[in-house]
């Protein structure tokens, strides 16, 4: 009963409570910058050693003691490009016909099964890929390709199976759900003013939402898309199951490749001597870097088109 | 009128592109479940969920230590990552204009977008680093840091969606705030809360990259959270890249559990929030 407690423990109750939540919410950024320092002191040796040529670098080589971080940038953001080049066009399509086109009853469930694909552990993807996607690519995909656009360096070379478009493939399935679910979000806050002064204007349905709505959603989209790309450069377990992991800038897309998270997946249980810990820890650093970036990019953008509305686009 | 023809047939042939963009959306995850059920359904029997591995090329075995090593780290990422989480969430939503709260949740969305990977080296120059062996604690320490963000997100929103005329009234009635949050504004969302927990834990479930080198696996049962621990997830990995058909079987088979666990976390996750609608008529 209220009546029962005394006054002072009144107080002391809401300052034991505070004083929780305040160690609670204090703990969120502690953790964040203990990250950023340990990280910081692990990748030292390698910063002190390798300095920015790390970056420039193309030879890798643990025993020779020399790293060069280049071609794992390079797979990065190449795999990263093909994921979005696929991605994006597919889940922009789905996210206005869903919330442009398709029949009221028919919505929900198409968007709850797509975000159920960002469900699936990126290790059964992995494994999918393996077993499924490359004997796939392999046999019909990849020499269908090469058949037909064989003309650009892209597509020309031996066909392993595993290799950057591979890779590339695998990823654009696996952020597609993320910009699905954002952009239509920010196409739902679109007033419906602008759809019927389209309409009103005699315009067809497809010239309403492409006119109207989708270049009035312009900036969240494209906030959800960087979100993507945020979710395809941090991505580790499918992409070090089927890019080959070899260590080489090649032109074609068949080739294998290598990125910054798999080669911190495959070579940190096995690395022997600090310099290579080290090394390795200094792509961490750079990749969580590059995606704080990316994802501080997208925030923003998402931020300006949906504030003002109660449940602003957090989506994902 | 010649000219309007063609916008109409413009605008029926986008939105068939975009119904042939739905349909290619969905392919994939029709066809991994499809695949997961044909190829993992049939070695999923007793000794699947009570045996340990046998030596490599012997056929038979289970994954028993994989399901005790998730259960465990897991359980207890949810017990390191879930009061931090809910308090700093509640926080944000009770003072949502301390700067300390625009902090926090500036602060997570920088976190929800942190790699894994990179979570993982964190946890292992933390814990494996200092400890000079890998632990399954290590493991949790790294899915706590990663559901914490996640938690905190939701928590804020549900306890946001708390109409206002409730905590006036606990209020008006004497109630210190204290009580007023507790009992009646986190009791009010509790549903929202639970619903969010069990979808990051789901997600956490899933997690291989920050166990690859702080739980590292193992081929043996193990209850001791100090010492390496097998998980679903890194046997799905291992023996997927290994070079045997029974391993790879084994990994389709682990794959399922794995996709089970998870979906059904996040069906507990929607009868959660259902149940609290239901009983309100």
């Amino acid at each position: 009963m209220p009546g029962e407690v005394p006054l002072r423990g009144r107080n002391l109750g809401d300052l034991a409570f505070k004083t929780l939540l305040t160690i609670a919410a204090i703990a969120i950024p502690a953790l964040l910058a203990f990250l950023v320092w340990e990280l910081y002191l692990g990748s030292k040796l390698a910063i002190e050693r390798y300095g920015l040529g790390f970056i420039s670098g193309t030879n890798w080589d643990p025993v020779a003691e020399e790293f060069g971080a280049l071609p794992l940038i390079f797979g990065t953001l190449t795999s990263a490009a093909i994921a979005l080049v696929i991605a994006v066009p597919l889940s922009l399509g789905v996210a206005i016909y869903l919330t442009e086109f398709a029949p009221k009853w028919i919505r929900q469930p198409i968007a709850f099964v797509i975000e159920l694909l960002a469900a699936i552990p990126s290790v059964v993807y992995g494994l999918w890929g393996i077993f499924v996607l490359i004997p796939l690519l392999r046999t019909a995909v990849f020499p269908f390709l090469r058949d037909t656009l064989g003309f650009l360096p892209l597509f020309q070379g031996p066909i392993y199976g595993n290799s950057m478009l591979a890779a590339g493939i695998i990823l654009a399935i696996m952020v597609m759900p993320y910009i699905m679910s954002v952009s239509r979000e920010v196409l739902l806050a679109v007033p419906t003013s602008q759809r019927e002064a389209a309409l009103g204007l005699g315009a067809t349905r497809w010239e309403a939402a492409w006119t109207a709505v989708v270049p009035y959603a312009r900036s969240g989209i494209l906030g959800a898309i960087i979100l993507g790309l945020g979710r395809a450069l941090g991505e580790t377990m499918a992409v070090t199951m089927l890019i080959g992991n070899r260590h080489e800038i090649a032109a074609s897309l068949f080739a294998p490749g290598y990125t910054m998270a798999a080669v911190i997946a495959n070579e940190f249980t096995e690395a022997a001597t600090d310099i290579h810990f080290s090394a390795l820890t200094y792509v961490a650093f750079t990749l969580f870097f590059v995606t704080v970036l990316v994802n501080a990019a997208a925030r923003l953008l998402i931020w300006r088109v949906s504030r003002g509305r109660p449940s602003g686009g957090q989506g994902v | 009128m010649n000219r309007l023809g063609w916008r109409r047939w413009k605008s029926r042939v986008m939105v068939g592109l975009m119904m042939v963009a739905v349909v290619v959306a969905v392919a994939p995850l029709v066809m991994i479940l499809a695949t997961l059920v044909a190829r993992g359904a049939g070695s999923l029997n007793l000794a699947f969920f009570t045996q340990i591995p046998v030596p490599a090329g012997e056929t038979g075995g289970g994954v028993a230590h994989a399901i005790v090593g998730t259960l465990l780290i897991v359980g207890t990422a949810a017990l390191l990552g879930l009061p931090i989480g809910i308090g700093a969430g509640i926080y944000c939503a009770e003072y949502p204009t301390a700067r300390l709260a625009v902090v926090a949740r500036f602060v997570a969305d920088v976190m929800n977008g942190t790699p894994s990977i990179v979570v993982g080296v964190f946890a292992w120059t933390l814990i494996v680093d200092v400890q000079k062996h890998f632990s399954g604690l290590a493991g949790s320490a790294a899915l706590a840091m990663l559901m914490v963000p996640m938690v905190l997100r939701t928590t804020e929103e549900m306890v946001r969606l708390v109409p206002h005329s409730l905590r006036e009234a606990a209020l008006a009635l004497g109630y210190p705030r204290w009580r007023t949050s507790l009992s009646v504004v986190v009791r009010t969302c509790l549903p929202g809360i639970v619903t969010g927990s069990l979808l990051a834990i789901a997600r956490i479930a899933g997690e291989t990259a920050p166990l690859l080198f702080t739980a590292l696996g193992s081929q043996f049962m193990s209850r001791d959270l100090d010492q390496p621990m097998a998980a679903l997830p890194l046997t799905v990995f291992t023996y997927a890249t290994g070079p045997y058909d029974d391993w790879h079987r084994i990994a389709w088979a682990t794959a399922l559990v794995l996709i089970l666990v998870v979906l059904v976390l996040s069906l507990l996750a929607r009868l959660a929030t259902r149940q609290r609608f239901g009983s309100r008529g």
